[in-house]
């Protein structure tokens, strides 16, 4: 492999003493050619990041670092690369997209001055050559203004736009070797496209390689040439892009893409009956300006404009848009974490907006809540039993005949018994969002508002929580709202959707009506955006999961 | 179109507003505080006269307007402290606003220096120990950190003065400068140098420690900023890094610091004051109580809050300048 | 990592012996520690000491220390025991430090607690407050409120307690602010918990380990307020405090500087195990702070 940009050699990076494991990586191999795209994928933890550090030569600190194997790029070993020359390659030779563009880019300076940077750095072009070369990089990263935008500050600028810069500063100097570490993980599922485009068309045109770390099977199906799977730290599988997607022969591969959840929606059920469980009419909210003279005065932001919606027994309503469409307002608006400015909500009949104090806390055991992030919506300082006993001893329930009924739940969810006695942070994320779906049943709520419940958590604990969730609605014919952004879990979980824009909901459906035959232009252009929506995962007969 | 006023202007305006409600809240304080303290101002005058008859010290009262309902009294009194009226100081037998504005510039000077050598010196030791993080220079910077933060500044005073001046001779006792040397220009200047060295060694050792922890905290953190990551991918050096990248960011909560901690420097004065006679506003405090000069101890109470407010409208400014970040409309 | 998904991890020890496995790691916490004993002894056997008075005359003023075993480290110019002054001395500086921190950090934690969960006009007017009051220095506010109240022990305590309250306030309403944004706090409301359990029961405890990290600081700055007043001869007069013996050292300084310069090194030392200590809290408590 003469023509390998990148050769990574039985790579071995060790953790600090006391880590989970002793090794971040152990054994990669891995080339990068120019002109292709390789995707290392792996879920949080896989060392995926740190690999890329390491060709970086940016291990964090003097406990994580390389011990064995050998780095080369353009056939130059970089362990005999002096710290000096190392300054020269990076930004120059090879250079690096990060994942969260806002927190990459640095606050107090200009974006003219941070793509400045790599071209004051590198070359030695005058003032007027360099602004002139960031001024190309900005167009061709298609941002809108680029003279204007040299002048932005990052905060100034939207996420997608921010990204375009942290791109156009790697790309300055046509680097023959790119590192895309997650760099569209940040971004919402139509900007995330674009710059899936971009990164394409830039690296078509100056025929680098690039290295892109993912840990979604979607954006790797949408981008990659060759795909290598890391599990904890070790190669599993590197083979083509459509003989991983499609014809994976590791058994962890397989049940990583196994979890990925199919963009065809199930067939519909029989649609449910009797009255609705619960209705929004007309719910208005605007979150106002901040205003006196002393403050200042703001833009004041209408979250959610005119929303309406009816939720059956054993239905799954799923509300689905980008960040900042609203739907999470609405999903606090409904449990009346925040009361909205007008509009009714009516939970089995009985008015919730308009109820006070008392009423309120009774109606609250109908519908109850499951969080986004299971480690902040479980309180660290309490034990789980008490977690989930906390609410019926609230509501008038015997201590004990509560904490009876918390074990029964821990069961329930999955849990072993042991767990009861634990503090949140002794569990893995999939195991805290099972004992936040048990906090909820404790109250034998008749209706479900689930807020993101998967988002925080890889793809595989991803499919077993949904399932359970599944699992419990038909059981227990619990009324299930869905608030999410990911259409593909929302094509496997909801019977009906609605997907909103800017604070409305611009068009609401059956799940197989919305996403076959779409009619708002905003539900087009959301699913034509899907990542790898071309890509239908293969089922296998020997799942192991 | 009304007029255009620069944003900066328009943010310092609104900055100094803000400081509004909290003099009116000192200026309610105070007058409580004087209300609370045994005797009011006609007692003071009646002592001061060594006594009168009842008849005469209830038409007194009626003339100083004390037989008036209170919040008639506390409405008066606010408008006269609006006028910088603090009364009459019976210990020093003139208004007390001539009484304070004797005293503000040697104060003011005392803080200037104090603060000035805290913080350039604090931020250099700071950023040094924190780029070398964990190394025998770190260690040696935060132990005597800690240290310096434990010495009460009397204590400090003591030791200088046993040192510099008992022992050794080198610098003077007390006062802000040599009495009867009548020096002038460079020499007045070097006279006054030399007389406010251990004064501002001994206030601003303690806050030297403050901000050079904070500063080595601050550095640590915000080099393990991803846009630092990020330059360093662009193949910037370690000295690039610390001076465009880092230390600008890593100042502002120090700055955050020095606002806040305005006016606690200010009350460590009277310490530091008393013991090197400086003719300042903390000395004056001291003596106002030991005397029992209500009076002037509320004038200065009411100045030096003015002072603390002027000052931390300036470290806003200067915050805003520095933070890109702040909106300033 | 997925088939794991519903094993436990194996049990953590219980959290007093994480904490205790925290703390020990850091040795000037263990020194802060041992500092923190040898006061704390001092103040329990000053009785031993000195049982009577320690501001009785002991022996032949001014005598140098090691010169007469009666008085070890040797007698002021009143010829009082600078010994006996140092032991109970640390009993009043322990006393103070307690009481006035318990009245800040109570005050601190109210006001700070209701300005950040409700927020609103509540959260302005009580911060308008808290701007007053640390806008007027503290030192002579401090020096005012005895001037009026007195200058007994008591209202000594007191009038700490109130100058030193707006930095709990504001660290508590700080942190109030970002734990009522918690997803716990929603789920705790979701049940139906009130206002009040969801602050004492759900957001404080949450909130305590800076104010505790905090509260040795305040601990140790309380100590330097009291020996400054004494220092300047406005402490109590019937008590054998650090500050009262270096201010009257002060009087003797060319001669005898020892007379200040022991009890100024005890306030030294206590300062820093208090310092120490708060290091150290803070490592075991907010362990995120140091990675590398």
């Amino acid at each position: 492999m003469n023509d390998a940009v990148l050769d990574i050699a039985g790579l071995r990076i060790a953790l600090p003493a006391g880590s989970d494991r002793a090794h971040a990586i152990d054994g990669l191999d891995l080339a990068v050619r120019a002109g292709e795209i390789i995707c290392l994928v792996g879920e949080s933890g896989s060392g995926k990041s740190l690999a890329a550090s390491a060709v970086m030569r940016l291990l964090p600190g003097p406990q994580v670092r390389m011990t064995a194997g050998t780095i080369r790029f353009e056939g130059q070993d970089l362990a005999a690369v002096s710290e000096r020359d190392m300054r020269r390659l990076r930004g120059d030779r090879m250079s690096m997209i990060f994942q969260e563009p806002m927190s990459a880019l640095n606050p107090q300076k200009t974006v003219g001055w941070q793509i400045d940077e790599v071209l004051r750095l590198h070359t030695s072009k005058s003032r007027r050559e360099r602004r002139a070369h960031a001024l190309d990089m900005l167009e061709s990263v298609h941002i809108p203004e680029p003279a204007s935008a040299l002048n932005a500050y990052p905060h100034q600028i939207s996420g997608g736009q921010r990204q375009r810069v942290m791109i156009a500063m790697a790309l300055a100097l046509s680097p023959r070797l790119v590192i895309a570490d997650e760099p569209t993980t940040a971004l919402d599922v139509t900007t995330q496209l674009q710059i899936l485009k971009l990164i394409r068309e830039l690296q078509e045109s100056q025929g680098s390689g690039i290295l892109f770390i993912t840990h979604e099977f979607g954006v790797v199906a949408e981008i990659a040439d060759r795909v290598a799977v890391l599990r904890q730290g070790e190669l599993v599988e590197q083979g083509t892009a459509s003989d991983i997607l499609n014809r994976p022969q590791h058994t962890y591969t397989r049940t990583l893409i196994a979890a990925v959840p199919a963009l065809q929606p199930a067939a519909a059920k029989t649609a449910p009956q009797g009255p609705p469980i619960l209705s929004a009419d007309g719910l208005n909210k605007t979150f106002a300006a901040r205003g006196g003279f002393l403050t200042g005065r703001r833009q004041a932001v209408a979250a959610v404009r005119d929303v309406s919606f009816e939720l059956c027994r054993g239905e799954t309503l799923g509300i689905v848009g980008e960040s900042g469409s609203g739907k999470t307002t609405v999903s606090r608006l409904v449990t009346r974490l925040q009361n909205a400015d007008s509009g009714t909500v009516e939970v089995d009949g009985k008015d919730m907006l308009a109820a006070d104090r008392r009423t309120l806390k009774a109606l609250r055991s109908d519908i109850q809540m499951v969080f986004q992030d299971p480690m902040a919506s479980l309180n660290p300082r309490k034990r789980v039993l008490d977690l989930i006993a906390q609410g019926p001893i609230v509501h008038g329930t015997p201590p004990d005949a509560a904490r009876d009924r918390a074990r029964e739940l821990l069961s329930l969810v999955e849990l072993t018994p042991a767990a009861a006695d634990r503090f949140p942070h002794e569990f893995s994320g999939g195991q805290r969002q099972r004992i936040g779906i048990a906090r909820a049943l404790a109250m034998e709520p008749k209706i479900i508002v689930a807020d993101e419940p998967v988002s925080a958590l890889d793809v595989s604990v991803q499919a077993q929580v949904l399932r359970l969730l599944a699992d419990l609605r038909d059981r227990l014919s619990l009324a299930l709202l869905f608030v999410t952004h990911d259409l593909r879990v929302a094509a496997q979980l909801c019977d009906r959707v609605a997907v909103m824009e800017k604070g409305e909901i611009v068009e609401t459906g059956p799940t197989t009506e919305i996403f076959n035959a779409p009619r708002h232009a905003y539900t087009q252009k959301l699913l034509s955006s899907i990542p790898g929506r071309d890509w239908t995962p293969p089922t296998f007969r020997d799942d192991a999961a | 179109m009304s007029l255009q006023l620069p944003p900066m202007l328009i943010y310092a305006g609104r900055r100094l507003l803000h400081g509004v409600p909290v003099i009116l809240m000192i200026m309610v304080g105070t007058f409580l505080l004087l209300k609370l303290a045994p005797g009011d101002t006609v007692d003071a005058l009646v002592g001061d006269m060594g006594g009168a008859d009842a008849k005469f010290i209830e038409r007194l009262r009626m003339e100083y307007g004390l037989d008036q309902p209170v919040w008639v009294q506390l409405w008066r009194y606010m408008a006269k402290l609006a006028q910088f009226d603090f009364g009459w100081s019976f210990v020093y037998e003139q208004p007390v606003s001539e009484v304070l504005l004797d005293r503000l510039g040697t104060t003011l000077l005392l803080m200037a220096t104090s603060l000035s050598f805290a913080f350039t010196i604090g931020c250099v030791l700071g950023a040094i120990a924190a780029r070398r993080a964990y190394s025998l220079t770190d260690n040696v910077i935060s132990v005597l950190g800690l240290v310096f933060y434990a010495t009460p500044s009397f204590f400090l005073s003591l030791v200088m003065i046993v040192v510099f001046s008992v022992k050794l001779g080198l610098l003077p006792v007390g006062g802000i400068q040599t009495i009867a040397a009548f020096y002038t220009g460079w020499d007045h200047v070097l006279d006054v140098a030399r007389h406010l060295i251990m004064p501002t060694s001994a206030l601003a050792l303690i806050y030297l420690a403050l901000y050079m922890r904070l500063m080595r905290t601050s550095v640590i953190e915000v080099a393990e900023l991803d846009y630092v990551r990020t330059a360093r991918a662009k193949g910037a050096g370690e000295a690039r890094l610390m001076i465009h990248h880092i230390t600008r960011n890593a100042l502002l909560p120090v700055i955050t610091l020095l606002g806040l901690q305005f006016s606690a420097v200010l009350g460590g004065s009277v310490v530091v004051e008393t013991i090197f006679s400086l003719p300042g506003l903390g000395q004056l405090a001291y003596q106002s109580v030991v005397q029992r000069d209500m009076n002037t101890l509320m004038g200065i109470i009411f100045l030096c809050s003015i002072v603390v407010i002027v000052v931390n409208f300036l470290t806003d400014l200067l915050y805003a300048r520095l933070d890109s970040r702040i909106e300033l409309t | 990592m997925s088939e794991t998904d519903r094993t436990l991890r194996p049990a953590e020890p219980s959290r007093l012996v994480v904490f205790w496995q925290r703390y020990r790691r850091n040795r000037a916490a263990l020194l802060g520690l041992v500092l923190f004993a040898v006061v704390l002894a001092m103040a329990a056997t000053a009785g031993l000491i000195e049982p009577v008075d320690p501001l009785r005359r002991a022996g032949t003023p001014l005598t140098w220390p090691f010169q007469n075993w009666q008085t070890p480290l040797g007698t002021d110019q009143l010829g009082r025991d600078i010994l006996a002054g140092l032991f109970h001395g640390a009993r009043i500086s322990l006393l103070i430090g307690v009481v006035a921190t318990l009245i800040s950090v109570g005050i601190g934690v109210l006001i700070g607690a209701l300005a950040g969960y409700f927020g609103g006009w509540l959260d302005d007017l009580l911060m308008r407050i808290t701007e007053a009051f640390q806008t007027i220095p503290n030192f002579v506010l401090l020096l005012t409120l005895v001037a009026i109240l007195g200058s007994s022990i008591e209202n000594i305590i007191l009038a700490i307690g109130i100058v030193s309250w707006t930095a709990p306030a504001r660290l508590v309403r700080a942190e109030f602010m970002s734990l009522r944004q918690r997803e716990f706090v929603d789920a705790a409301r979701n049940l139906g918990l009130s206002d009040a359990a969801i602050i004492f029961r759900e957001i404080l405890p949450n909130a305590l380990p800076p104010v505790i990290v905090f509260a040795s600081v305040i601990m140790a700055l309380a100590i330097l307020l009291e020996s400054a007043l004494a220092f300047l001869g406005l402490g109590d007069p019937n008590y054998a405090s650090w500050g009262n013996m270096i201010g009257q050292g002060r009087n003797v300084l060319r001669t005898a500087w020892y007379c200040a310069m022991i009890p100024g090194i005890a306030i030294l030392l206590t300062v820093l195990s208090f310092s120490l200590l708060g290091e150290g809290l803070n490592e075991a408590l907010n362990p995120r702070q140091k990675k590398t």
